[in-house]
């Protein structure tokens, strides 16, 4: 769990008997219960699933899959293709899309929280557009999107480009606003033009709050991918979730929920690694 | 460098008042013009005072059903419920989760890896199980709001100080009165802080479910709209969307600070 690590420190500091009596190797110990514990759970829910669907019969298969339901259909779209394609081609065409709004939204979104960052004046005009924007979701762009340009591809890297536009513009203003005024006042004094201001103080320094931004909007890219392809697509993972749906196919739901689900944790990694990189003094 | 303010004395507020209201009437000026002018045909984009035209005409004439407040009534009922049944079952969960390991190592895993799904994805689900009218936008609001209300009560649990947890087990308190009278109020400011965030999901997540399968509601109403090619009734609706967000936001965000002053820091 996020922040156990926090609250754990916090524990400890705060007088926890617990915290304090644990060394090391009460550490180890305790990791290696929970990764036990945490495997003994999963392989129990596993359990639970099958006794549910296929054992017991309980849940029937128009309500959830079997787990060999669940695994003929991973078959059936990874070799025969199901909605229009196989399992690789709906995923990279939705990732693609993904990928693409992304990038637009990074290049516009960025530049433009840097803008409103170093400028007050700039922040001033731009601020009520912006107020405006803000507050709808970026899923109610959606019908505004297919009105515009149809169900094509064009409409989906709108969509996302609204999704992930705003997060960026708000954390990389956060993080230029954050940025330590002695820095820039030490820089100025030792005549840093504003280029290199820019380049060597403020960036690095709002790069952590830029991340942050980054990872929210890739979530929201995908949350909005799938919303707008249920919505209306030809292809890609919501067009599979929507086919599937509609042939009451629950097995190829859960297939197509598991491929959006590591689609979403894999390109977060990708984010995280390249954060990692970009910023070795942060860990 | 007189453009970047950055790092002298910001300008005088009187002056970004005045930008800022410049940049109001450049922005839905422009808009206008442009929605007049005829380069854009209105039905790609109507202009700002049609779109206001448009929900002033919706508040009374039904479209899709009912009008522009029937329709932001269903939605909100649907809102409350899923929010509500969210935070009903996340924040004691997460509570009793920060209380007892074993149940934190137990859910954990599981709820890490149900997390990675979008809640949007649940709509087949939610649709198959509990229908279209009011259960399935329900299951799929739940779905956004729920890891938000288990997160913060997890770690507001774990930010309560143990000697007081313990200090209540030394006084005869069972299970449930600890949970109730030491956890919950030592971990109220970060459960509202999560509350906060949830909403915002939960709204985010029933406008999506409303656009996929649904028969009344805003997103019902928007979706309908954008079959009918009538952009200034789906501006129309997408306003209302955004009023009612900020208005929850904004009333979430005064609950925040008041818990914060009464019940001390996150």
């Amino acid at each position: 769990m996020q922040g156990l690590q926090q609250a754990e420190g916090a524990r400890a500091t705060a007088g926890g008997t617990r915290a304090r009596r644990a060394g090391a190797a009460g550490r180890r110990v305790r990791a290696n219960r929970r990764l036990a514990i945490g495997l003994a759970s999963l392989a129990g829910t596993f359990v639970l699933w099958w006794l549910l669907t296929a054992g017991t019969g309980i849940v029937g298969p128009t309500r959830f899959p079997a787990p060999a339901e669940f695994w003929a259909a991973f078959l059936q779209i990874a070799s025969e293709g199901y909605a229009g394609g196989t399992l690789w081609m709906q995923a990279w065409y939705s990732t693609r899309l993904v990928i693409l709004g992304f990038l637009v939204a990074i290049a516009t979104g960025v530049p433009l929280g840097l803008l409103m960052g170093v400028s007050h004046r700039a922040e001033a005009v731009l601020n009520p557009a912006f107020l405006l924007v803000r507050p709808i979701p970026p899923l109610a762009w959606i019908p505004l999107a297919i009105v515009w340009l149809g169900l094509g591809d064009a409409a989906k890297i709108l969509v996302i480009w609204f999704a992930a536009f705003v997060p960026s513009v708000i954390n990389t203003w956060t993080g230029v606003r954050g940025v330590d005024r002695t820095l820039i006042a030490a820089a100025r004094v030792h005549g840093a033009g504003p280029w290199r201001l820019l380049w060597e103080v403020i960036i690095p320094g709002s790069l952590p709050m830029i991340f942050t931004g980054l990872r929210l909007s890739l979530q929201a890219s995908w949350t909005t991918l799938v919303a707008a392809e249920l919505v209306g697509a030809f292809f890609g993972l919501g067009r599979v979730l929507d086919t599937a749906y509609r042939d009451i196919n629950p097995p190829m739901i859960t297939v197509a929920m598991l491929t959006v689900g590591i689609l979403g944790a894999a390109t977060t990694r990708l984010v995280a690694e390249a954060e990692r990189r970009l910023i070795p003094w942060r860990s | 460098m007189a453009f970047m303010t950055l790092a002298g004395p910001p300008p005088p507020p009187r002056q970004l008042m005045l930008l800022s209201a410049a940049g109001a009437v450049l922005f839905f000026g422009l808009w206008q013009a442009i929605a007049v002018s005829g380069a854009v045909s209105a039905e790609t984009l109507p202009s700002p005072v049609a779109v206001l035209e448009t929900a002033w005409r919706l508040s009374a004439a039904p479209f899709a059903g009912h009008t522009l407040f029937g329709h932001l009534l269903a939605s909100l009922g649907r809102f409350g419920m899923g929010f509500g049944l969210a935070a009903l079952v996340g924040i004691p969960l997460g509570l009793a989760m920060g209380r007892w390991r074993l149940l934190d190592d137990i859910v954990s895993p599981i709820f890490e890896a149900l997390r990675f799904v979008a809640p949007l994805a649940w709509v087949p689900f939610a649709a198959l199980w509990f229908g279209t009218g009011i259960g399935g936008p329900v299951m799929v609001i739940f779905a956004g709001a729920f890891p938000p209300c288990l997160i913060n009560a997890y770690r507001g649990a774990k930010l309560v100080e143990v000697r007081l947890v313990e200090a209540a087990q030394t006084l005869g308190a069972g299970g449930l009165r600890i949970m109730a009278e030491v956890l919950l109020p030592g971990a109220l400011p970060s459960i509202v802080a999560g509350l906060r965030v949830s909403a915002g999901l939960a709204w985010q997540s029933l406008i999506g479910a409303e656009l996929i399968v649904a028969s009344a509601g805003i997103g019902y109403m928007m979706v309908q709209a954008q079959s009918n090619l009538s952009p200034a009734i789906v501006m129309a609706g997408m306003l209302a969307v955004g009023v009612v967000g900020l208005t929850l936001d904004v009333a979430l965000r005064r609950a925040e600070r008041a818990v914060k002053a009464r019940w001390g820091q996150a």
